[in-house]
């Protein structure tokens, strides 16, 4: 078998889909950072998900849905965005080896169970995990460019099909993603500005009275729920925040549930257009993904049976936490690009 | 969070591998630091393996005394509830507690064995086998 290997710059992420739109755009010669991608993508922020279950325990989101990103980067940069599905296994692989022959690098969705370079305790049933294939070995493996990993891995092809064509919720269904030619002039800094607002303006939830999973709303629900705990078994109450540590901190999240991906992007943004107040915004928000972190410390002791802190001090907490949000949007909305 | 304030606390659950994390440098501007994890999240991420084991060890011990299926096993084993399950296979929820059964799983087709086989990727000669111990 004929080796195949095109151009790619590995740089490992916090996060798998900014980190796969980072690694795709630098390598076909657009640098751009995995925060600037977040930030652009406007995908900052907050769901408590009670109807999608995950082991029997509700999902909490810190970020928009699979895919979002990658579209709405495409879409800002008004990059062509070629994506596909397939019904039949074998027929998405052909189309993958197809791309790569073409000199193509190739965005995949995937499990991440199936993917056998994941280290044991990191495998769980989570099915959109992004990687960027560029190349195949002479034995037939696949060379991947895993975002959230230090190094370029390798996979077979039977275990990268199946991890392509998991089912169950998010299924991949094969999705392959390739991303068109990068257009010449690509001023970003207006671009940041309407990032920042939308950001902005879904941090208050959906306007519609009675669905308070969103946000700020959303966070002052989870409070809600935490402080309810109180009636539940205590081995339920120390699963449930664990798992929302889980969620904030372990997957891929660049800590504090992507606070300071979104700190680190306005920080960027300050230096690219010299605006000194997206810099003072960097640092709240800094506070905010602090305040996050000693959440989910405290969280965390409780689960050990520490009997000093009761449910109501961690609910606090993330009170706080929703209530420095709020000041933030407020702070966002009264951004202008005119100064 | 500041550069230096980083976790490096070599959690277990990252198997050696390290993860990027953003915190502030000195000059009060972002960089990518590499962590190699934080003990509150190992804790988190320990608790929730602790409990699948645990499962796991349960289906085994009530495979062997009757109570439940192989396939109850399995479905823990590869880190799946009902619900999952029932997402990964096209039965419904009803279907697979049915076949949680001893009973009802001896007696159920090829065709539907080698459908939960092929979610687990294993033969069906596997899926009716059951280890004394994990």
């Amino acid at each position: 078998m004929s080796e195949i290997v095109n151009h790619l710059r590995h740089q490992q992420s916090s996060h798998c889909e900014t980190g796969v739109v980072s690694n795709m755009l630098s390598s076909k010669g657009f640098a751009m950072s995995e925060p600037m991608a977040f930030g652009l993508a406007s995908a900052l922020t907050f769901a408590y998900l009670p109807f999608v279950k995950m082991a029997g325990l509700p999902l909490i989101a810190y970020r928009m849905p699979p895919k979002s990103i990658i579209k709405s980067v495409a879409k800002k940069l008004n990059i062509e965005l070629m994506s596909q599905r397939f019904s039949s296994p074998p027929k998405g692989m052909q189309a993958l080896d197809k791309a790569l022959e073409e000199g193509h690098i190739v965005g995949l969705q995937t499990s991440v169970y199936w993917l056998p370079y994941f280290p044991e305790d990191m495998r769980f049933h989570f099915n959109a995990h992004n990687l960027t294939v560029y190349g195949k070995n002479q034995q037939g493996d696949y060379l991947i460019s895993d975002p959230v990993f230090e190094e370029v891995v390798t996979c077979s092809p039977e275990d990268l099909e199946r991890a392509r064509f998991a089912k169950g919720a998010l299924a991949p269904k094969g999705l392959m993603y390739i991303l068109g030619e990068i257009p010449d002039n690509i001023d970003l800094a207006p671009q940041i500005y309407k990032a920042i607002k939308k950001t902005a303006k879904m941090m208050n939830g959906i306007p519609i009275p009675g669905i308070p999973f969103f946000g700020v709303k959303g966070i002052h629900y989870l409070a809600k729920k935490i402080v309810e705990l109180e009636n539940k078994p205590s081995k339920y109450a120390r699963l449930y925040l664990g798992h929302i540590v889980r969620m904030q901190e372990e997957i891929g999240t660049g800590g504090a549930g992507f606070r300071f991906i979104f700190a680190s992007f306005l920080d960027e943004s300050s230096k690219l257009t010299g605006d000194s107040e997206l810099f003072e915004l960097s640092q709240f928000v800094t506070e905010i993904g602090d305040q996050w972190r000693s959440f989910a410390v405290q969280a965390v002791l409780f689960c050990k049976d520490r009997k000093s802190i009761s449910l109501q001090d961690i609910s606090d907490v993330l009170i706080k936490c929703a209530e420095m949000e709020k000041q933030l949007q407020s702070r966002l909305l009264s951004l202008s690009a005119f100064k | 969070m500041k550069a230096k304030q980083v976790p490096q606390d070599n959690s277990p659950s990252y198997s050696g591998h390290k993860k990027l994390l953003y915190a502030v440098e000195d000059n009060g501007h972002y960089t990518g630091i590499q962590s190699s994890g934080w003990e509150i999240e190992n804790f988190a991420t320990q608790m929730a393996v602790d409990e699948l084991k645990q499962q796991t060890i349960d289906a085994i011990e009530d495979y062997h005394s009757g109570k439940t299926s192989a396939l109850a096993y399995h479905m823990c084993k590869h880190r799946l509830d009902i619900t999952s399950l029932s997402q990964a296979t096209g039965f419904f929820q009803w279907q697979i507690r049915r076949h949680l059964v001893p009973q009802t799983f001896n007696r159920l087709s090829q065709r539907k064995l080698k459908i939960y086989a092929a979610t687990f990727s294993i033969t069906t000669e596997q899926l009716t086998r059951v280890p004394e111990k994990p």
